[in-house]
């Protein structure tokens, strides 16, 4: 057990660093830094000076580590456009898109799982054909569209929910919330729906399909043969064998919300880190792309690393003998 | 052949007390998109407490839908259509659902054939046992607990009070039958259903769990209706025996009787297709009450055909194959540190020599090394140490691919699981082509596919099988198929592992016949594993023992039987069901 989690760990460091290799490169290749901090004006011997200070003619190793050594303080360099440091610009930003992915993450599982178990229950009824169809058409549809129809049917028609923005926020000093306000509440109405729709179908279909397969094995053959209740068998022993290979795909959801939410901050404008990083490609702001997709690859990491543990906490067959 | 079987049959007498279990009349129908398929039909048997009833009949003969009927967990669309199920005299088939629910394990118990997939491996077998027992019984969670450990005792499982909270994988497959049977028995049924409950367990372990079920059914007075397609098992256990043939009920009646002096002969055939373990025979018996058993197929003339040509192989006297000390391990637990892997040894030291033409058995219980000996010698596995020497080359020292598929053009291989070795995607003809092709044996496309066709010809198919695909044949069929890819690329040796255990008796005797046929047309040397003695005895020439990956013994077939040297050996054959020993 501990063997394993020791190496899981060090396969989550080995991506990490390559990661952190990839970030690296794009301060390489992507044009000159000095170019990018100094006015048109500044002399040769300036820039030198400057490139002197901040490292920038040592050996790229040292460079590379030095970047290492800051990703792992959270210290990513200033950024161009803005001026202000990157950590910062993440610390105003986090919490914005971590609320927005949580509620999200809640939707999609918490309507998902449930409606996969009933469709796949209930196959013949026509409320669970309904409910597949409607997955389908929330599968194919793309985010975006859903977002722009939610804001013209509830905020431009009805005039029930803001259609941009996080509305009043609460700040507690290291976290700004808008989960303390009725606005703020308000306005996260439509965007978690918008980003939750997609992986909450996704879910219903994974869930489904894999419950339909556990319903035909032996072990629930047996249990019916045994007598136990349908809820015990649906429940207790169904649902649970069909989590074991959905919480895999489940953990990979849950990331993409965090990561793809710049589609959704987008449409409505929203304060997070995705509408950040749209701006920061569009200006050509490295240290921002840099720490994102730190950010985002460790936010994978550390799912998978959980998903791995709870696999071990679910399945006894992967619990070796110590 | 479609005479009515069933009035033939002497009904119950009705004035006495009422039967334990009474199916009367049953039939049962699953309509599908073809048509109505009737699983069963007319059938009726009694049971009475304390009596061991055996069902007995080939795979599609409707015996498993016999107890799903008595259980009222039918699939979907399939349905009662007519009859009725009586337990202790009250009709249980028009129970509501709950009712039903109710006798389901309080009053009836099942057991599943495959103890590997019939537990849930997320809970403990003491959650398992407690949660079947608090949903019948009014007892208490502790007292629940308390019997979840005896009932382990009962079925004997060792060390019960801490295994009970062990995991289903921890078990060995004889062990977890046995737990099984403990779910089914544990809220004291009167009625136990046993559903080919040691098909797929060894020899040794399949004599532990009958003496168990019937050691269960006399001391708790159970009615048992178990069944089975091995006649072996019918001859250890049951009182009564029942017989069925294409959904109908032929024959029924006390065991001794149905066994020795059969009235139907749909029962004599099935009988005859058991290979005897007593003697050895030239062919098996084919009756032509077993479905397709005329292969009436146009056979080839191998000596001026294209597959009986190339034969000449080179140097004929000396063995074929000679395996030196071969050793092969598998990593148990993996580990940073190699002093803390654990290994087991899978094959460990075997040394023996296959002669050209002759048919060598290998024969032990399963994780005894025989299927690893058979895929190291086709080059699958890579031996730790030891020798594979081949027509006189070694083929362990050979590092070029171009080297090895030289010689294992000479050597194909048959598996076991004739559903899982047909690439389900693939025509038949392309299955059996794919070799000919692959080592580029014929001129042509053209002559590829006249190959095919009269190879499909030679094994009973006939060419036309060669348009359709794995899925449209039957687990026989299949065999053929894999049997004619095997020949595909002119061989001189045939590696067939366990090839015929996954298919009925008188299919099996079909596919023996045909490889005794094909050995001898063709000067085949074969190696021939199994792990059922009567069917070595009557294919092998010489058979080798394995007992946990070390060859115990090796003798001539015969001389095996009759003066078996080692004590395994000894205990295996005592082990073999001997049906006419009676």
């Amino acid at each position: 057990m501990l063997l394993y989690i020791i190496r899981r760990l060090v396969q989550s460091v080995l991506v990490m660093l390559t990661v952190a290799l990839i970030a690296f490169t794009l301060f390489q290749f992507v044009g000159d830094p000095i170019n990018n901090m100094v006015d048109q004006d500044t002399t040769l011997a300036e820039r030198e000076r400057i490139r002197k200070e901040l490292g920038l003619d040592d050996p790229v190793i040292v460079q590379f580590w030095r970047f290492v050594e800051n990703a792992a303080r959270g210290e990513f360099g200033v950024s161009y456009r803005l001026k202000k440091p990157v950590a910062e610009l993440i610390a105003e930003r986090f919490p914005a898109t971590l609320e927005l992915s949580i509620i999200s993450a809640i939707l999609a599982l918490g309507i998902g799982i449930p409606m996969g178990v009933y469709t796949a229950l209930n196959r013949e009824r026509w409320t669970a054909k309904l409910f597949m169809t409607l997955s389908l058409i929330g599968v194919s549809l793309p985010t975006f569209l859903i977002g722009i129809f939610l804001i013209l049917i509830f905020g431009v028609q009805l005039r029930w929910l803001p259609t941009f923005g996080r509305g009043e926020v609460v700040d507690l000093g290291w976290w700004t919330t808008g989960l303390l306000t009725a606005s703020g509440l308000k306005s996260l109405i439509m965007p978690s729906i918008t980003l939750a729709v997609f992986q909450m179908t996704l879910i219903v279909r994974l869930v489904r399909a894999e419950m339909l397969e556990v319903l035909r094995t032996d072990y629930i053959r047996f249990a019916r043969a045994r007598g136990l209740k349908d809820r015990a068998i649906h429940f207790g022993h169904a649902l649970k064998n069909t989590l074991v290979p959905v919480i895999t795909i489940i953990g990979l959801q849950v990331g993409a919300i965090i990561a793809f939410a710049i589609i959704t901050e987008s449409v409505f404008q929203w304060p997070g880190m995705g509408l950040l990083f749209v701006q920061a490609i569009s200006e050509v702001d490295i240290p921002v792309m840099a720490a994102y997709l730190m950010l985002i690859a460790f936010v994978f990491v550390v799912i998978n690393l959980v998903v791995d543990i709870l696999y071990v906490v679910i399945d006894p067959r992967l619990r070796t003998e110590s | 052949m479609d005479q009515d079987l069933g009035t033939g049959i002497p009904s119950e007498p009705t004035e006495r007390a009422a039967p334990l279990l009474e199916i009367r009349d049953l039939k049962v129908e699953f309509p599908s998109r073809r048509g109505t398929v009737v699983a069963a039909e007319g059938v009726g048997l009694s049971l009475e407490a304390g009596e061991i009833l055996g069902v007995v009949g080939e795979s599609g003969a409707g015996k498993s839908t016999l107890a799903y009927a008595v259980m009222g967990l039918i699939e979907p669309p399939g349905r009662m259509a007519a009859g009725e199920i009586r337990l202790g005299g009250e009709r249980i088939d028009t129970l509501p659902p709950e009712a039903m629910r109710r006798v389901r394990g309080k009053r009836i118990g099942m057991v599943f054939q495959d103890p590997l997939t019939s537990l849930d491996s997320l809970m403990t077998v003491e959650e398992q046992l407690v949660e079947t027992m608090l949903t019948h019984l009014p007892i208490s969670d502790r007292e629940a607990k308390g019997r979840a450990v005896e009932l382990l005792e009962q079925v004997g499982i060792p060390d019960a009070a801490t295994r009970v909270k062990n995991y289903p994988h921890q078990f060995s497959g004889g062990m977890r039958q046995r737990v099984v049977i403990a779910l089914a028995i544990c809220c004291e049924p009167e009625v136990l259903l046993a559903d080919e409950p040691t098909t797929a367990l060894d020899v040794s372990i399949q004599a532990q769990i009958l003496a168990l079920l019937k050691r269960l059914v006399r001391e708790r007075g159970m009615g048992m209706l178990i069944i089975t397609h091995d006649m072996g098992v019918i001859y250890e256990i049951t009182d009564r025996v029942a017989v069925m043939y294409r959904s109908r009920l032929v024959e029924i009646g006390p065991s001794d009787k149905v066994l020795n002096r059969p009235d139907h002969p749909y029962t004599r055939s099935l009988i005859a297709a058991v290979p005897p373990p007593d003697r050895r025979i030239d062919r098996f018996p084919l009756v032509e009450y077993i479905e397709s058993a005329g292969t009436t197929t146009r056979k080839l003339d191998l000596a001026s055909h294209w597959l009986g040509k190339a034969r000449d192989f080179g140097a004929g006297d000396g063995p074929l194959l000679r395996l030196e000390h071969l050793t092969m391990r598998f990593l148990t637990r993996p580990s940073l540190l190699p002093s803390r892997r654990r290994w087991m040894t899978a094959v460990d030291d075997v040394s023996f020599e296959i002669r050209s033409g002759e048919v060598f058995g290998l024969v032990g219980e399963s994780g005894s090394g025989k299927s690893t000996i058979a895929r190291i010698i086709t080059g699958l596995y890579r031996p730790e140490a030891g020798r594979v020497i081949f027509a006189g080359e070694d083929m362990t020292a050979m590092s070029s691919r171009k080297e090895i598929n030289r010689l294992r053009r000479q050597m194909q291989m048959i598996f076991q699981d004739p559903y899982s070795s047909l690439n389900p995607r693939m025509k038949v003809g392309d299955i059996v082509a794919e070799p000919i092709r692959f080592h580029r044996l014929a001129e042509s496309e053209t002559e590829v596919r006249r190959i095919v066709a009269d190879l499909l010809e030679h094994v009973g198919l006939g060419s036309r099988a060669a348009l359709r695909y794995p899925h449209e044949f039957s687990g026989g069929q299949r065999q053929r198929i894999s049997i004619a890819r095997a020949l595909a690329t002119r061989p001189r040796f045939l590696v067939c592992d366990e090839p015929t255990s996954a298919l009925d008796v008188s299919i099996q005797a079909q596919i023996l016949n045909l490889l005794k046929d094909l050995q001898e047309e063709l000067g085949l040397t074969m190696l021939f594993i199994s792990h059922d003695l009567p069917v070595i005895r009557q294919m092998c020439d010489r058979v080798g023992v394995m007992q946990r990956g070390k060859l115990v013994e090796l003798a001539e077939t015969e001389a095996l039987f009759e003066a078996p040297q080692h004590d395994y050996t000894r205990h295996l054959l005592a082990l073999m069901p001997r049906m006419r020993a009676a």
